[in-house]
């Protein structure tokens, strides 16, 4: 049984200038679903992302989340609906100012009325869960990518969001802290969310996502699960598998290292 | 002819290129305008609605106002003194020595103080938060915030307008006192003019909106500082180099709209404010 739609992207079109991103971009994340979204460098995959979240504004088109259409809302009405939407940005974007504690406390800080000892239980309860247990006075420049990365995760998921946008999480990351932070969004897919993965990391993907949609020349022209990806002989398709063996072989050669 | 024609293309492309880079000074000068004023608007809207962070207010007070102490008093002290000897050695040839205290009063708190505190806090202050907001920008921070729900105007740009706008007046009052007190100093050891003298025609000579014209245009030129180092910084790309261009705009932009403003409104204190 498929579950309910949470987000609906229609048609959407994006111009920079004379650049043309998105020539009618149009996909459904069911809730409890991962969608992976594959594509090359600059075809404007983070720029969806951004987009759902309202930090750009579509030429054209609709999203609609929970049935309201997130481009025709004000920064204030925005506001209130990016309580339900995490977003876990490339390099974690943490305020480097805040230790890791009140990173994570932030959002809590921000939109709840809990008191510092509960917002403290929480903040530690999310830190275990990342495996960043003990960590809570240190500074972002103190945290290696990864752990920047997982603390970016943690502070994303605080809030308990109805859908959760990963904006090339692994990218830039090892094998080891790869792997870490895959298992660390599987044990999150472990208690239902959904979410939309952007992301040149195919292996990874594969290993998380139910869905898998490639962005190609503005548009997606191929969305099916992970095991019809698998299987298709499609040669958009083909292309990006070929990639995914590629680099998994790499990832085996590393970890034998 | 041979010569014409091939001098031709060379002019065409000299004024093509020329045309090209008055038109992008033109915009980028009509950019910087409307997005100083988008950004006024927006501050005006949020300022009076909560929430309300006045402990970033104050960690950006200390920040901007509280390390910045010894530089202004360094000035201020080195200003007055350099005053005091200037006119004094000035107007000795004209016997006009005793005048030195009502005009180096005057000079100071009127605009030596305001003008010079904050060409050094443009500097030091507007460097600092477009440094600040611009590497934020880079490093998705900006994004974060909104992404999370809150305001980048509430978090970063009231702060540091507010705190500004309190710590450049009082600083500025600082710069006064001190800049008088290395006047009165040279006055005393290099002009024979004694202390209760130069206390005694200090005070006739000024008057309370001497103190409070120099106090306000301060706080015109905090705003501006501020205001055009939070906007540039938003409006930061390209990574670091994007960052240190940043900088450098907003200390040369911040201080020649302190000089040419100065004189606008010290044409108008003179119209409508100083007794003499």
């Amino acid at each position: 049984m498929v579950n309910r739609v949470v987000l609906d992207v229609r048609e959407v079109r994006k111009s920079f200038g004379e650049k043309v991103v998105h020539k009618g971009v149009s996909f459904q994340v069911h809730e409890r679903e991962i969608l992976a979204l594959f594509g090359g460098s600059g075809t404007g995959k983070s720029v969806i992302l951004r987009s759902i979240i309202g930090l750009e504004k579509p030429d054209s088109g609709e999203i609609l989340f929970e049935g309201h259409d997130l481009t025709k809302m004000t920064e204030d009405e925005l506001k209130q609906v990016r309580l339900k939407i995490g977003y876990v940005f490339q390099n974690g974007a943490l305020f480097d100012s805040l230790t890791v504690e009140e990173n994570l406390s932030y959002p809590l800080e921000a939109h709840t009325k809990l008191s510092p000892s509960e917002i403290l239980t929480k903040v530690n309860a999310m830190l275990e869960l990342i495996d960043m247990k003990g960590s809570n006075d240190l500074l972002p420049a103190e945290l290696s990518g990864g752990m920047q990365k997982r603390a970016g995760l943690a502070r994303a998921i605080i809030m308990e969001p109805k859908i959760i946008l990963f904006d090339e999480p692994t990218a830039g990351l090892d094998p080891t802290n790869t792997k870490r932070l895959i298992q660390n969004i599987n044990r999150l897919k472990t208690l239902g969310i959904t979410g939309i993965f952007v992301t040149h990391d195919i292996p990874s993907a594969f290993e998380i996502a139910d869905r898998v949609a490639i962005l190609s020349e503005g548009r997606i022209p191929i969305i099916d699960t992970v095991e019809n990806i698998r299987k298709s002989n499609d040669p958009l398709v083909q292309s990006f598998i070929s990639e995914a063996m590629a680099q998994e072989k790499m990832s085996r050669i590393r970890h034998a290292k | 002819m041979i010569q014409s024609e091939a001098t031709a293309p060379r002019e065409a492309t000299f004024l093509t290129v020329l045309s090209r880079r008055l038109g992008k000074r033109v915009f980028d000068a009509l950019r910087f305008a409307g997005g100083f004023g988008l950004l006024s608007i927006q501050v005006f809207r949020e300022l009076f609605k909560g929430p309300f962070y006045f402990y970033l207010t104050v960690e950006q007070l200390l920040s901007l106002g509280v390390r910045s102490v010894l530089l202004v008093a360094v000035t201020g002290l080195a200003t007055g003194s350099v005053m005091a000897l200037q006119f004094g050695y000035g107007l000795q040839k004209f016997g006009g020595t005793l005048y030195v205290p009502k005009i180096v009063a005057l000079s100071i708190l009127r605009e030596m103080g305001p003008v010079f505190t904050s060409l050094l806090l443009a500097g030091r202050i507007g460097s600092g938060i477009a440094s600040e907001v611009a590497s934020m920008n880079v490093t998705q921070q900006i994004d974060a915030i909104r992404a999370l729900g809150t305001s980048p105007i509430k978090r970063i740009v009231i702060p540091r307008l507010v705190a500004s706008l309190i710590a450049l007046p009082i600083l500025t009052l600082f710069a006064d006192f001190i800049g008088i007190f290395g006047a009165m100093m040279i006055a005393k050891h290099e002009l024979n003019i004694n202390t209760e003298f130069f206390i005694a025609k200090a005070l006739e000579a000024i008057t309370f909106p001497d103190l409070w014209s120099g106090m306000l245009k301060t706080m015109v030129f905090a705003y501006f500082i501020s205001i055009t180092a939070c906007w540039k910084g938003f409006n930061t790309d390209k990574g670091t180099v994007g960052v240190g261009n940043t900088t450098t705009w907003v200390v040369v932009t911040s201080s020649i709209f302190i000089m040419i403003s100065d004189f606008f409104l010290t044409k108008l204190f003179i119209l409508g404010v100083y007794r003499n």
